[in-house]
């Protein structure tokens, strides 16, 4: 009691200006400033080499960059200058699309099992484990997968591309959409079980809805890494020179894999065909990074 | 099986109030009738006679009949109810440990029922074995005996989600689905199979009308119920629960989360509500206890002779009244006059 009684004593005025005015000493100013400069410049630092990226790419990427680039076919001389990367633009929309529709439904499906029904399961820790450890395996190991299971026996085509990139995507969407099935509040489950609804029911009218935004983005930025990705399409796609529709017929080809093969030429019209690649590429990826970025702030539902 | 909607529902699971005018309690079959699956023992005319209907209420728990439309609701005072629910030597287990032990008593028809009693009493618990949302709870194991109308709710052959399906729930923190104030109240009639537009029209706004919000959100059904007040998501999630109908409307602290005019508002809509409905409510407040309810039972939690963990028991369950002016219990009358200790 004496205690707090000593304590609740107000301070003389003297006491207190005092204190306030040592705060503001001058080392306490200089420390801040020196703080506030440090990560200001840690800032700038970080940008620098995306910002040169970004200014090299379009710099070197628009000369060739068009409508006959996105659609002409790729010129078969080498020495020959000019624009024509229409089947890869190509190829790479359809693998893409391919390998989202193997691992996007798997993946969801997957991460339902996990936070709904698996929750703390051995077997669903089991599953939680490998696909953390699939997220950190080198894009290149899923390709030489594919090439051994599949292009071996099969040969190369749009499909084995497709599936090394499903692989890829896979643990990504699993882990995206675990982790906005977790933001879902426990209490719209309990709502929708008290009002008579079954287990299914429940995921399918109220969990997946509720977070259908997080759920899409997640998608979303798996299928911009996976446009991106050229290690997994090396072994197995082949290279063509004209647009193959078909993923599961003949070899294909793809922007991330155009680049890295006309880059390593050392022709004047190929390197210029890997620069206006890659814009193209960089445009694709930030088109569909914006559309998740919409779809999630459109479906976005504030939880009170 | 069990699981798919092959199941014999109620003939109007929507129940008659919506479309013809007339009163809306639902004209239910008898929940073994729709939950059991192929038990010769539990068919319609022998009910009454089924093993597990032992009890002297067996016989009027039927409502064979549905009460005459009666508007203005009976009057509270009228004796000889019938008995909803009918619980006997209820212990509820979390693992090992026993949070409730030995409950018995009986609910009756279209009353408001409290529960009262210190934090960790397990009110909470016995409230959520009414209509089996415990089974949601891992580890949680139930003794004894709940019968409903007769019929045991914990045995093997019943359907949870039957159950709730006749026994509401509304919740501690209002929780409304993030989706528009129409599709929150429409969301258990689409379950139940209404598809017809102008049907969900009627009941959604019957609903709202019974919950007191129809005039507030008439003319932003389409809004987005996230946005509403706390006070008018509470008495959305009442409007989302009778929306469906049921019989019992269980309401575990509705008040807690709000200030006193929505708390006012919310018990003059139960005090409506109970002409159609029975109401059982937890409350950790007294004066609301004492105002709305019929009937009270006061937990206490007491500490076990093992341990130091704690064991819920019913103290008292008599007349509001009755608890509140002239308790036969000491533990009670120092409760309810605020010298519990």
């Amino acid at each position: 009691m004496s205690d707090t009684s000593t304590r609740s004593e107000p301070a003389p005025p003297e006491d207190l200006s005092a204190v306030l005015v040592a705060s503001m000493s001058a080392r306490r100013v200089w420390k801040n400033r020196l703080a506030s400069l440090w990560l200001y410049t840690s800032v700038v630092v970080a940008l620098i080499p995306l910002g040169l990226v970004m200014f090299y790419v379009v710099q070197r990427g628009s000369e060739l960059f068009g409508l006959s680039f996105l659609t002409d076919d790729i010129p078969v001389s080498r020495r020959e200058l000019g624009p024509g990367m229409g089947p890869a633009v190509v190829g790479t929309l359809v693998i893409t699309a391919t390998a989202s529709l193997m691992a996007i439904p798997l993946g969801v499906l997957g991460a339902i099992y996990l936070n709904e029904y698996g929750k703390k399961s051995r077997f669903a820790h089991s599953v939680r484990f490998m696909s953390q450890v699939m997220t950190g395996v080198p894009s290149i190991v899923m390709g030489l997968f594919i090439y051994t299971i599949w292009v071996l026996t099969f040969g190369q085509s749009g499909f084995a591309g497709a599936l090394a990139l499903a692989c890829l995507m896979l643990p990504i969407v699993i882990r995206s959409t675990e982790e906005m099935l977790k933001l879902v509040p426990d209490d719209l489950r309990q709502a929708s079980y008290a009002l008579g609804n079954r287990k299914w029911r429940t995921i399918l009218t109220v969990v997946l809805p509720a977070c259908l935004g997080g759920v899409t983005s997640g998608c979303m930025l798996a299928v911009a890494r996976a446009a991106g990705e050229t290690a997994p399409l090396l072994f197995t796609i082949g290279f063509v020179t004209k647009a193959n529709l078909n993923v599961f017929d003949g070899p294909n080809t793809a922007l991330s894999a155009q680049i890295f093969r006309n880059a390593s030429v050392p022709f004047q019209g190929p390197q210029d065909r890997a620069w206006a690649a890659a814009l193209t590429l960089i445009l694709l990826v930030l088109a569909l990074t914006t559309a998740a970025r919409w779809v999630s702030s459109r479906f976005a539902t504030a939880h009170p | 099986m069990s699981s798919m909607p092959s199941i014999p529902l109620p003939s109007d699971p929507v129940g008659n109030g919506a479309r013809d005018g007339l009163a809306p309690v639902p004209a239910r079959e008898p929940l073994q009738k729709a939950t059991t699956m192929s038990d010769p023992m539990l068919s319609d005319d022998e009910s009454a006679a089924a093993p597990v209907l032992v009890g002297a209420d067996g016989a009027t728990v039927r409502r064979a009949v549905p009460p005459a439309p009666d508007a203005e609701g009976k009057a509270a005072s009228e004796e000889g109810r019938r008995t909803v629910f009918d619980v006997d030597g209820l212990d509820v287990y979390y693992g090992s440990f026993r949070a409730v032990r030995d409950v018995t008593l009986d609910i009756r028809d279209r009353q408001i029922t409290a529960f009262i009693g210190p934090s960790g009493c397990g009110k909470t618990t016995v409230l959520r074995c009414l209509n089996r949302m415990n089974d949601l709870i891992e580890g949680c194991r139930v003794d004894g005996k709940i019968n409903y109308h007769g019929v045991n709710l914990y045995d093997a052959k019943i359907d949870a989600v039957e159950v709730r399906k006749r026994i509401g729930m509304v919740f501690q923190k209002p929780n409304p689905f993030p989706k528009s104030i129409y599709d929150n109240v429409a969301f258990g009639p689409k379950l139940s199979g209404v598809r017809n537009r102008s049907e969900l029209d009627d009941m959604v706004e019957k609903a709202l009308t019974q919950a007191a919000l129809w005039d507030e959100v008439k003319d932003r059904l389409k809004s987005s119920a996230v946005g509403m007040s706390g006070g008018q998501q509470q008495r959305l999630c009442i409007a989302r629960t009778i929306a469906v109908e049921p019989e019992v409307v269980l309401m575990d602290e509705p008040c807690s989360a709000l200030d006193p005019i929505a708390t006012a508002r919310i018990e003059e809509l139960m005090q409506e509500l109970k002409a159609q409905y029975t109401i059982v409510i937890v409350t950790h407040n007294m004066q609301q206890a004492a105002r709305v309810s019929d009937r009270t039972a006061f937990f206490t939690a007491e500490v076990n002779p093992a341990g130091d963990t704690r064991t819920g028991v019913l103290v008292e369950y008599n007349d509001t009244q009755q608890i509140f002016s002239n308790p036969d219990d000491e533990r009670t009358e120092n409760y309810v006059t605020g010298r519990f200790g």
